[in-house]
């Protein structure tokens, strides 16, 4: 244990994918931010970031071995802010058939399978690497600005840009979890959901240019809203997860 | 599906170089300087080559590295001299969202499948830089285009895909430099092959060219550098580089532009594209100061 004072935010590190541009993004927004594999600055933090890029049943065996996996349960029961990007949005979910079937996290109901290569008979390349738009999974009528569900995307254009780099997505079993799509040719999928506190998106919002950095700055802005508001904090250890 | 117009830096020291035919490097400015204008631009991507593969040391790639990651925040591939997993590791934790592996995989295919491994499918470029031979064939050089290696580019790119590379990076070093637009067969070649994302490089110097390369040439994605430096060296600030070593000749002269490529921005690449119905991201507008 340190006497270091707790990270506002802790980014969960198990050994897979850039967590610098995490920092970084994070930094931009003005949240003061760790990179961390201890479980103690999990619990401790406000909000917590689990990114990740690389193959599903890697980063659970990862997070199994540095003994991070119930203090995740814990975070998502416990009602802290939980964010997972890319990898980590997967990880959220039951199973993953990537190469074979792996159990994941279970904090959100649903699969994740991998992209078509021939969807209707097309050839699309995988992984999916590119920018692609999100929309709200209701298209609101013709002529209609839809508008986003999610919070954390306020300000950003719906139909906007974001950068993705995966070949799996998630199939959350509750379709109103699901707050942004993105199509990729004739493949529509979830490229957003939100399940109480724990957020997920597909797509890196911190390799997303200014509409990625916005996201930061709305959680930002949420994470400033619970502070004044006093006793949002909970020891997340003491929360047995469901 | 959009298409991807990725800013290439060819690093020496700690300077942005272009050459022709990847030889003749004359000094541009600093990288980070054309980074940050790039990103703001609306780049999609960033792509470091280091063309003397010195990764560490004083004003090495990985000094670079760190400072461009702290103000882009789209994604930066960086290559040259990554031989070892531990100098993947490196580049990666300097702020680097993908490599770009070229020599050492060709020396050691099975290198590309450890890398995967270790950092997943997406973090791993498989660059090709090569030479068409008399028979009409392509060949895979290293080193810049100097070392032959007898190993078939369209096969090494199926090798690298099974390997488990995220993407192929196929350059034409008998266009790269020269702007005389992207050589098409070589790129149709690799994009029809492989499953998985092709950038082309090597020989934009116009602005039709890019749309050129994905519309005949099936690229997923394509990298541009002469024409993009030979213009923004107008909007980028030179004075740092005063005291730069190397070749800077170009510099002193003080008459920007280049006889081979023409005049471009990135916002006048994109537009060009989505006004011919190849989708892509187009520039912010917010943060445009072209």
């Amino acid at each position: 244990m340190s006497d270091a004072p707790a990270p506002r935010v802790a980014i969960v590190d198990y050994g897979m994918g850039n967590l610098f541009s995490v920092k970084n993004a994070c930094a931009q927004a003005g949240m003061s931010a760790a990179i961390t594999s201890r479980r103690e600055d999990v619990v401790a933090a406000d909000v917590v970031i689990l990114p990740g890029i690389g193959a599903f049943g890697d980063a659970m065996r990862a997070l199994a071995d540095l003994d991070l996996v119930s203090v995740l349960r814990d975070v998502a029961a416990a009602g802290k802010p939980l964010l997972g990007i890319c990898l980590g949005m997967q990880l959220f979910m039951t199973e993953s058939h990537e190469f074979g079937r792996h159990r994941g996290l279970g904090i959100v109901d649903g699969e994740v399978v991998r992209l078509p290569e021939r969807p209707e008979g097309r050839r699309l390349k995988v992984p999916h690497v590119g920018w692609s738009r999100i929309r709200p999974p209701a298209a609101a009528g013709l002529g209609e600005a839809p508008a986003w569900s999610e919070p954390l995307l306020g300000a950003v254009p719906a139909g906007d840009f974001m950068y993705f780099v995966h070949s799996f997505y998630c199939l959350p079993a509750d379709a109103g979890a699901v707050v942004t799509l993105t199509s990729y040719g004739p493949t529509e999928f979830c490229s957003g959901l939100r399940a109480g506190n724990v957020v997920g998106f597909q797509f890196h919002p911190e390799r997303s240019g200014s509409s990625g950095l916005r996201i930061y700055a709305n959680l930002a802005a949420s994470l400033h809203t619970t502070w004044e508001s006093g006793n949002g904090r909970t020891a997340g250890s003491e929360i047995r997860t469901a | 599906m959009s298409v991807r117009v990725i800013a290439r830096l060819d690093i020496k020291g700690p300077n942005l170089v272009k050459g022709i035919h990847l030889e003749g490097l004359r000094v541009l400015g600093r990288p980070e300087r054309f980074a940050r204008h790039y990103y703001e631009a609306g780049a999609d991507e960033l792509l470091y080559l280091d063309v003397v593969a010195s990764l560490y040391g004083r004003n090495s790639l990985v000094d670079i590295v760190a400072r461009t990651a702290q103000e882009i925040f789209i994604p930066l591939t960086v290559g040259g001299g990554l031989r070892t997993i531990e100098d993947i590791r490196t580049v990666l934790l300097a702020g680097a969202d993908k490599v770009a592996l070229n020599t050492a995989a060709l020396r050691r295919p099975a290198f590309v499948g450890e890398a995967v491994r270790r950092f997943g499918s997406s973090t791993v470029v498989v660059s090709i830089e090569a030479i068409r031979q008399a028979d009409g064939r392509y060949e895979a050089y290293t080193d810049n285009g100097r070392e032959r290696t007898g190993v078939d580019a369209l096969e090494w790119a199926k090798r690298a895909a099974d390997l488990g590379a995220g993407e192929i990076l196929i350059t034409s070093i008998d266009r790269e430099g020269t702007g005389k637009g992207f050589d098409l067969g070589l790129t149709r070649a690799v994009a029809d092959a492989v499953p998985i994302p092709v950038i082309a490089g090597g020989g934009a110097g116009k602005i039709a060219h890019v749309w050129e390369v994905v519309v005949e040439g099936g690229a997923d994605a394509v990298s541009v550098a002469s024409l993009l430096h030979y213009t923004a060296i107008r909007h980028v600030d030179r004075a740092e580089t005063a005291g730069a070593e190397g070749n800077t000749e170009y510099l002193r002269r003080n008459q920007p532009g280049f006889s081979g490529v023409d005049d471009a921005t990135l916002p006048e690449i994109k537009a060009y594209l989505l006004a011919r119905g190849v989708e892509c991201r187009p520039t912010p507008s917010v943060t445009s100061n072209v």
